[in-house]
């Protein structure tokens, strides 16, 4: 490619950017990713879209694929089993992203300051976040077996007489997803907290401190709305996660027992991959994607309005 | 200054010294109870990999195993007819090949949509970053239909191909490239280099750090996906760790909790290994690519 690009004629050389380099080049070092990003994220995002509006059984193959305009979406509105899924994915993450940040949060301020053993605690807190859901998976299935697990016989020697049944109770499965879920994602948050709150100038806090600011007005004036891009960005990052949350759901609980805890990534996968229903799980997607599209909207705007830049 | 003065300033300085050793004292004695709960599991899942099945639900907890059931290592790795070596060998596989054309493709898409100009670089790279909200389950639906129609359905070339081509690689390269100065390249180009000798001597060697911290990224990712081997394979011989795993829990829902768990505890070692060897440039890179 060197060579190509030194031999070039006078005229491509006279149409080079202000980088210096020729449009072909360009072209050219995009092209391996290009190729796998339309083969593997956008045409199979357009087909997504264009499954949503058929009906097809997979098993009929490709000559099976009959288009139904809104049916899908029609069907949808009607499903109550689809507005359930709705509910406990807002509760999912409606509950698990504020709890995850909240810890990860207080973490990072801990962490940011002296404190004994810092960068062993970094290590420790961030180990669930890249082990896999399985390993972690099968660690809280045997601490929350509901007779013989460690965190009920806990909770009975300290005087809870009826510990919860945990991941096969209706009651209690989604909330053990929630409880795992943030404790695996903590130490992510905390970490990139932490980085932020590393970044924030140390002679703010002197200068507030001698106008004799104490520690909680140093949090609220200085470092929360600092904070604020961060935390939009991990608000959003957090919520993408969990909307599409999948691998604890699916071996832990297979968004059971009866439906309790099955959200809409895994009510898309068992129309999908369970009943082979691709036109109606394709419809669950669009309608998950457009939700985290508008909130994921609102959240920038809301900090836009509000955080620092403004 | 006077006496009095002076003894008030040290009183202060004292009394302030004295209160951050207590809040040193206090912080540190918190935020390591907390830790337990983070560390425990693990603790209680190594221990418990050297059980047997009978001892792991042993009341009181026995924290070192006795006897200590070696065979749980011995069992998952070799008996059977898969193993959890042949998962192993199908995870490397996967997550090797996918760490380098990860790496390939993200290094050079990030430089040129970084640091080389050309009609239609930014609508491109808007395009790339729109798909990143896009669910992950509603790819999968016509990547399945894809690789079934290609004859790759079942084989792990449905599980790499997708891993070396990335939104978040090429982005966090860019991310890099933007902060290495234009001048740089500048110079190379003045003395006669081409473009790919200017992109491969002078930038990717300033973002060394970021590539190392994209393979860990790429590494972790793929050797933990679930949802891929879940949906791509039904071959037990090519089955990755992380649905091999699933192995140790029966039809009926009977688990053999000891093989489980040295199961679990042997999946978990590769990315610990490299999380540590690692792990300042993983976080560094972790938080920029959020942060700027």
């Amino acid at each position: 490619m060197s060579a190509a690009v030194l031999a070039a004629p006078v005229s491509r050389q006279a149409r080079r950017g202000p980088g210096g380099a020729s449009a072909r080049a360009g072209w050219l070092f995009i092209l391996p990713n290009l190729v796998g990003f339309l083969a593997f994220t956008l045409v199979p995002l357009v087909s997504g879209i264009g499954i949503s509006f058929t009906d097809w059984n997979v098993v009929s193959g490709l000559d099976g694929i009959r288009f139904v305009g809104l049916d899908n979406f029609a069907a949808l509105i009607r499903d109550t089993g689809f507005w359930q899924a709705v509910g406990r994915t807002v509760l999912y993450a409606g509950v698990g992203v504020p709890l995850t940040m909240t810890g990860g949060l207080i973490i990072a301020l801990c962490l940011n300051g002296p404190v004994f053993g810092r960068s062993a605690l970094r290590v420790i807190f961030f180990i669930p976040h890249i082990v896999s859901s399985i390993a972690i998976g099968f660690v809280w299935l045997l601490l929350l077996h509901p007779s013989n697990g460690l965190v009920n016989l806990a909770l009975q020697a300290i005087g809870v007489a009826d510990p919860p049944s945990w991941l096969v109770s209706q009651d209690w499965s989604l909330v053990s997803l929630i409880l795992i879920t943030s404790w695996a994602g903590m130490g992510f948050h905390a970490v990139i907290f932490l980085s932020a709150l590393q970044a924030l100038p140390e002679d703010l806090y002197e200068a507030a401190e001698l106008d004799g600011a104490g520690r909680w007005r140093q949090f609220t004036t200085i470092t929360w709305p600092s904070l604020m891009p961060t935390t939009t960005f991990l608000a959003i990052m957090s919520m993408i996660g969990h909307s599409q949350g999948f691998g604890l759901i699916a071996f832990l609980t297979q968004g059971g027992p009866g439906d309790s805890s099955t959200t809409l990534s895994y009510l898309m996968y068992q129309n999908g991959f369970q009943y082979y229903r691709f036109g109606y799980a394709a419809a669950i997607g669009m309608m998950s994607f457009i939700g985290v599209l508008l909130l994921s909207a609102f959240f920038w705007r809301f900090q836009r309005g509000r955080g620092m830049y403004s | 200054m006077t006496t009095v003065a002076v003894r008030q300033v040290r009183q202060v300085s004292r009394s302030r010294r004295s209160s951050a050793r207590a809040g040193y004292v206090v912080k540190s004695v918190l935020l390591w109870t907390f830790a337990l709960l983070f560390v425990l599991p693990f603790v209680w899942m190594l221990s418990s990999s050297l059980k047997r099945n009978l001892d792991v639900f042993a009341i009181p907890v026995r924290w070192i195993p006795d006897p200590v059931q070696w065979q749980n290592y011995v069992e998952v790795w070799t008996s059977g007819a898969v193993t959890m070596a042949v998962f192993f060998a199908n995870s490397l596989t996967v997550s090797l090949i996918g760490v380098v054309g990860d790496l390939t493709t993200s290094a050079m898409a990030g430089y040129a949509f970084a640091r080389l100009t050309f009609r239609g670089r930014d609508k491109v790279f808007l395009l790339y970053v729109a798909t990143a909200i896009v669910p992950m389950q509603l790819l999968l639906i016509p990547r399945f239909m894809f690789f079934q129609q290609l004859g790759l359905y079942n084989t792990l070339w449905a599980l790499i191909l997708p891993g070396i081509f990335t939104v978040f690689g090429t982005f966090l390269v860019r991310q890099a490239f933007l902060a290495v100065p234009q001048e740089l390249g500048e110079a190379a180009r003045i003395d006669g280099a081409g473009e790919w000798r200017v992109f491969s001597r002078v930038y990717l060697p300033q973002i060394r750090s970021t590539l190392a911290a994209l393979a860990i990224i790429s590494f972790v990712g793929s050797w933990n996906d679930y949802e891929g081997p879940l949906i791509m394979l039904s071959n037990q011989n090519l089955y990755t760790v992380p649905i091999g795993l699933t192995r140790f829990v029966d039809a009926d829902g009977g688990l053999s909790a000891g093989l489980a768990m040295a199961g679990s505890a042997s999946s978990v070692i590769p990315i610990l290994i490299i999380f540590l060897a690692f792990q300042r440039q993983f976080v560094a890179a972790l938080a920029s690519s959020g942060l700027k």
